[in-house]
């Protein structure tokens, strides 16, 4: 294999990585735990307002 | 102080949160001398340690590493205890950072003036300091990472993530970059011959602004903001594909800062590629903390500190679309070695990086101290608009005077000789050093409205104590 080759191939594979990466953060199974992520900068004082319902 | 793992150390933070302000005032100060030097060079008596060469890497020194240092140092450990539910790993270790950092300021404050340089840009300190400043940032790294391994939720939050990446990055940079042959105990020599040192000091000279200056206050926004709006960030998905994406892509912008040198071209086109790919992820990221205001716009009409944090967004999204312009060879061939460069970086580091560190510390520190808001929000209110005017006329005044240098220089007569000396581009660009100047007066005028308001804060504390620790649900 020629390095043309190989640097196409390395090009291929970080796409592949890159698509793979929009494809996981996008999927549905995903979305419970980032809704719940989502939220974790609110979980900071017992007596914040901005906690919700999830929160302690 | 309460030390036992039942309470947040907010000791250290306190301490970095007050210094943010100092060091602010400090090197702003500087900056705004230097600027005052370039209209009238005879300001200063002829001293060598008061000389404009001298005292412009104390100004970068002290902005970035100290100002832009201590608010992250603050934010970092805030946040980390935080979103882990955890006290800060090894409090001893902690304050070793804290006063370790505070050294390595004084120290550059003194060397620098005297002239003891590496010539390095951004990395100017000698190798003694260079070894204490590895020290103190591996100390970091142990204090980070041990409070994310001891954290008592599963996931890590994604202000962690950037805040993580820019520990790590900042750590390999400064060390292959600082390599030197110690020749006395004030002079080292750079391990890397000609091109190849030029390329690893861009390539960290780059980095520092896409780590240390981006990725890492990004972790800051990314807590913040949604603190201070009141609601999560607009899209989380969207913030784990452009962190990927940024730290990825940002590795390799470091060429175009040698466009037109001795650089192989195939090395300067890579660093334009890649410099006009950051766009995407850049923008992610401030699309990312502006639309976290959706359905909430109107809290911009009351709360000043979120409009510092979605202005610093704003030129944020401006800088990172005039970087990636400023990469293409074309208009860097107009824009380098001009005042414009200067205008850009300014957009970066006054627009954004001040403005969210500002914000944050309104945010920040009346909570350190039992309170539930600053002293004033009118004072808020006020140094926002000083800060947002003295910024605008210091980008828009270094973008003409960049342009016209750029033109004046290029510029040929019919036969081929230059049509103006360079000394005639100096003197056309004197009315715009002085809106500079005038720009950064204002800015710094502002950094003492806030430290009036933090000490009128601070003498009405309610508690110094340290906060309890929230267990997880």
């Amino acid at each position: 294999m020629d390095i043309g080759t190989v640097r196409g191939l390395i090009t291929l594979l970080l796409m592949l990585a890159f698509i793979g990466l929009v494809v996981w953060a996008y999927s549905k199974r995903r979305k419970a735990d980032f809704d719940e992520m989502a939220q974790m900068p609110f979980r900071e004082y017992p007596t914040d307002k901005d906690q919700g319902s999830k929160t302690p | 102080m309460n030390t036992t793992a039942t309470h947040y150390n907010d000791k250290v933070v306190r301490q970095f949160a007050i210094m943010t302000v100092v060091w602010g005032i400090v090197g702003m100060l500087v900056g705004v001398l230097i600027a005052a030097q370039l209209l009238w060079p005879d300001l200063l008596p002829a001293w060598s340690f008061l000389s404009y060469g001298r005292l412009r890497p104390l100004h970068t020194n002290a902005v970035i590493f100290a100002f832009g240092g201590s608010a992250l140092f603050a934010t970092s450990y805030y946040i980390v205890q935080r979103t882990c539910h955890t006290r800060l790993f090894a409090d001893k270790l902690a304050a070793f950072t804290f006063w370790g950092w505070q050294l390595i300021i004084l120290l550059a404050a003194v060397t620098l003036p005297l002239g003891i340089t590496s010539g390095k840009e951004y990395a100017e300190l000698e190798w003694p300091i260079d070894l204490l400043i590895a020290v103190v940032w591996v100390a970091y790294a142990v204090v980070f990472f041990g409070t994310i391994a001891l954290r008592k939720v599963k996931h890590i939050y994604v202000a962690n993530w950037f805040f993580a990446a820019y520990i790590i990055t900042i750590a390999v940079l400064h060390i292959t970059n600082s390599l030197a042959v110690p020749v006395t105990l004030t002079k080292g020599y750079s391990l890397y011959p000609g091109v190849v040192d030029a390329m690893v000091q861009w390539w960290y000279g780059h980095n520092a602004v896409g780590f240390f200056l981006t990725a890492a206050f990004l972790g800051m926004m990314y807590y913040f903001i949604p603190k201070q709006a009141g609601r999560p960030v607009y899209s989380y998905r969207l913030s784990v594909v452009h962190f990927w994406a940024l730290i990825s892509i940002y590795m390799w912008a470091g060429p175009h800062h040698l466009h037109y040198t001795t650089l192989p071209d195939w090395a300067q086109s890579l660093g334009m590629v890649f410099s006009l790919i950051l766009l995407a992820p850049s923008w992610g990221g401030m699309i990312n903390g502006i639309m976290t205001l959706s359905g909430a716009w109107h809290k911009l009409r009351t709360d000043p500190i979120l409009k510092f944090m979605i202005v610093s967004l704003s030129f944020y999204g401006m800088s990172t679309f005039e970087g990636p312009m400023m990469s293409i060879k074309t208009v860097n061939a107009l824009s380098h070695y001009t005042d414009w460069t200067i205008g850009h970086v300014h957009s970066g580091a006054l627009g954004w990086v001040a403005m969210i560190s500002i914000g944050t510390m309104y945010a920040l520190i009346p909570k350190l101290y039992g309170r539930t808001e600053m002293y004033s929000t009118k004072l808020i209110d006020v140094h926002f608009w000083t800060t947002t005017i003295g910024v605008v006329l210091y980008i828009t005044s270094m973008w003409i005077a960049g342009v016209m240098q750029g033109l004046m220089w290029r510029a040929t007569n019919a036969d081929g000789t230059l049509t103006y000396a360079f000394i005639e581009s100096i003197k056309s660009t004197y009315p715009y050093y002085g809106v500079r100047l005038l720009g950064g007066v204002l800015v710094l005028g502002g950094m003492f409205i806030i430290a009036y308001n933090v000490w009128k804060t601070i003498a009405g504390r309610t508690t110094t104590a340290d906060a309890p620790v929230v267990q997880p649900a």
